[in-house]
């Protein structure tokens, strides 16, 4: 069984074994760590170092500097408005128009199957 | 024969008629006390579990098992076999032993998740009902009986979709549920009938016979593009998937989970019809239902993950994202009927190139999508349990209060995306490589879906768990035991399917992708004096 368990995963073209890429994954982890060892040590928690700096205005509600769902990814969604519109369109809520995409798609299928 | 023998000759049987009968009894224990109720369908999933496991010990070891339900003699009557026939083969046993995962997880996490609720013992009801036909339709080699148990299925998931009666949107989403489920099932009722008249059989081994025989006419065709829209449709596929956000997005955590069974099993009603049903005609190289299937994975995944992106409720935007990643299997099966129907006609699914490797690259993705989908889903439910909010907006810094759950969201969040180690990267490095081979544009498509989940996912994790502490969820506390426990189990599952991926695929995967390409051990009970 543990043989097994080491044995290397083939994917046809490549290999793929994920106990060589975790042992990677923590040495390199650990080399990381090390090198974050000889960083700067003047670090305070809890003392104005840790303070965002907003220019001396007023920090706002916590609620308010939480960057919202929608607010993100604002760029992507505005670049692929005209599908988005689209699809936004095709979702109805109407079961009615569910159905009908149904019956588009067997149709459709009849066609394709039918004459072959 | 000892007892295991016994149990073992009949578990096809038992494994159908333990949770329907604990679905029965569910009420009247429910009346003694209701703790008791929630145990007790606790243990009736678990022994099913077990029947299903010591099936699959089995069947991996021994081939199909086929059991009788009426005479072990053949009744004949005008040249018709009148009995119904449970054929439990390695794609069964398979889909078995997701849908019975996903079962046990979800009366486990209901423990808890559900406690303030009333109507439980309908909800036990249901849930054991839903169990049962979905295992129902993974066992049976029965066309007819496999409507029966799509129709169960159907039934009681549309009410407990519908469960929480107090919000319009889960009784809407219950509607469109039951009207897309019972228009599905009447097009397969329709399919089904076509069959029958031609072929005088229900028997799915028999049919793929008689169709083998009399090549592939035009009413088969029909009967054919009824089969895959109406299980599509249950099954999904874009664009008819539209159902599926709403039902998967309203209805309490534990029933999205199962849900994901319940809509799988519809897929493997889909590839069970293509590959043994048709199996002996499917591969004409004139008649590409790959390609459609292929078309269908596109569209899926595409769709899935565009709309999955601008979603704002937690889990609705997973039932986008559950849609893409049903878009894969759809693709990698379809890659894998395209490949041999555009090979030399000499060459069959088992020894085309890439062919079986995109096949068990789809199988295994209907593993890995009900586990990665599933533990977002309890997740979704856990932060819903302890926020009572699911708008993405309202919701902030709760990693702070539900450290557990958090670390079980980044788990989900990196095995759903298809990131190194977890499972989602094995499959889907599967249907890269195979889907490549077909055409390296499905391939890019496929990898742009994953990054475009991940993007999705780490929007979620943004949204919900980081941020600055928000003063409405300061006295928020983590889920009890319970649900950690099922999250864990199923985030346990992610963690060693991923870092074992080979032991799967050899032991569960590529036996049940062999009984899918390969119908002629469906087809030996034929010869074999049943």
């Amino acid at each position: 069984m543990i043989e097994m368990m080491l044995e290397t995963f083939e994917t046809g073209t490549g290999y793929w074994h994920p106990l060589v890429w975790v042992t990677a994954f923590v040495i390199i982890f650990l080399i990381v760590y090390i090198i974050r060892g000889f960083g700067e040590k003047k670090y305070k928690k809890g003392t104005g170092q840790t303070q965002a700096f907003l220019s001396g205005n007023k920090e706002y509600d916590k609620q308010l500097m939480h960057v919202q769902s929608s607010n993100l990814y604002w760029g992507w969604t505005e670049a692929l408005k005209w599908i988005i519109d689209v699809l936004k369109k095709m979702h109805t809520g109407n079961v009615s128009d569910y159905v009908l995409w149904f019956v588009v798609v067997m149709g459709i299928l009849l066609l394709f199957v039918g004459l072959m | 024969m000892n007892i295991v023998d016994m149990l073992l000759t009949h578990a096809p049987a038992l494994t159908i008629a333990i949770p329907l009968l604990g679905a029965f009894l569910t009420p009247l224990i429910s009346r003694v006390s209701e703790k008791g109720r929630n145990i007790f369908a606790i243990i009736i999933v678990g022994i099913t579990a077990l029947f299903v496991f010591l099936m699959a010990s089995e069947i991996l070891a021994n081939g199909p098992m086929t059991y009788v339900f009426g005479s072990t003699a053949a009744t004949v009557q005008q040249s018709t076999v009148i009995r119904i026939l449970f054929e439990v083969d390695a794609l069964s046993i398979f889909m078995a032993i997701i849908g019975i995962i996903l079962s046990f997880v979800a009366v486990v996490y209901s423990y808890a998740f559900m406690e303030k609720n009333t109507g439980l013992d309908k909800y036990y009801t249901l849930l054991l009902l839903m169990t049962t036909g979905m295992l129902g339709m993974m066992l049976t080699g029965d066309m007819f009986n496999f409507f029966v148990f799509l129709e169960i299925t159907s039934i009681a998931s549309a009410a407990l979709v519908a469960f929480w009666t107090n919000k319009a949107k889960a009784v809407e989403a219950g509607f469109k549920y039951i009207v897309i489920s019972t228009i599905g099932a009447l097009f397969v009722l329709f399919a089904i009938a076509l069959l029958y008249g031609q072929y005088d059989a229900l028997n799915m081994a028999k049919i793929a016979q008689s169709l083998g025989i009399s090549g592939f006419t035009f009413i088969d065709k029909i009967a054919l593009v009824l089969f895959i829209a109406a299980l599509a449709m249950k099954g999904g596929l874009a664009p008819m998937h539209m159902w599926l956000p709403d039902a998967y997005g309203q209805a309490p955590a534990s029933i999205s989970l199962l849900l994901i069974g319940a809509t799988q099993a519809s897929l493997y009603g889909l590839f069970r019809i293509v590959f043994t049903v048709y199996g002996e005609v499917i591969s004409l190289p004139a008649i590409s239902i790959g390609w459609i299937l292929v078309l269908l994975g596109l569209i899926t995944m595409l769709i899935g993950v565009i709309m999955a992106i601008i979603q704002t409720d937690f889990k609705r935007l997973i039932g986008y994202g559950a849609v893409a990643e049903l878009g894969y299997m759809a693709l990698a099966v379809g890659t894998g009927l395209t490949i041999v129907a555009n090979a030399d006609p000499n060459i069959t699914l088992q020894t085309a190139p890439f062919a079986m490797k995109a096949i068990t690259g789809g199988l295994f993705h209907v593993i890995n999508d009900a586990l990665d989908i599933g533990l977002l889903f309890l997740v979704a439910g856990a932060v819903y349990y302890a926020t009572k909010e699911t708008s993405l907006n309202k919701l902030g810094g709760l990693a702070r209060n539900m450290k557990y759950t958090t670390i079980f969201f980044i788990i989900g969040l990196l095995a759903v995306s298809g990131l190194p180690p977890f499972n989602g990267f094995a499959s889907k490095l599967l249907i890269y490589e195979s889907t490549y081979q077909l055409n390296p544009i499905l391939s890019i498509v496929a990898i742009l879906s994953s990054i475009l989940l991940l993007a999705i996912f780490v929007k979620v994790l943004h949204s919900v768990f980081l941020g600055p502490a928000l003063p409405k969820y300061e006295t928020v506390r983590e889920v009890p035991k319970s649900m950690l426990l099922a999250m864990a189990v199923i985030a346990g599952i992610i963690i060693v399917f991923g870092l074992f991926p080979q032991v799967i695929v050899t032991n569960l995967v590529e036996p049940a992708a062999n009984a899918l390409v390969n119908n002629s051990g469906y087809l030996q009970w034929l010869t074999g004096g049943f």
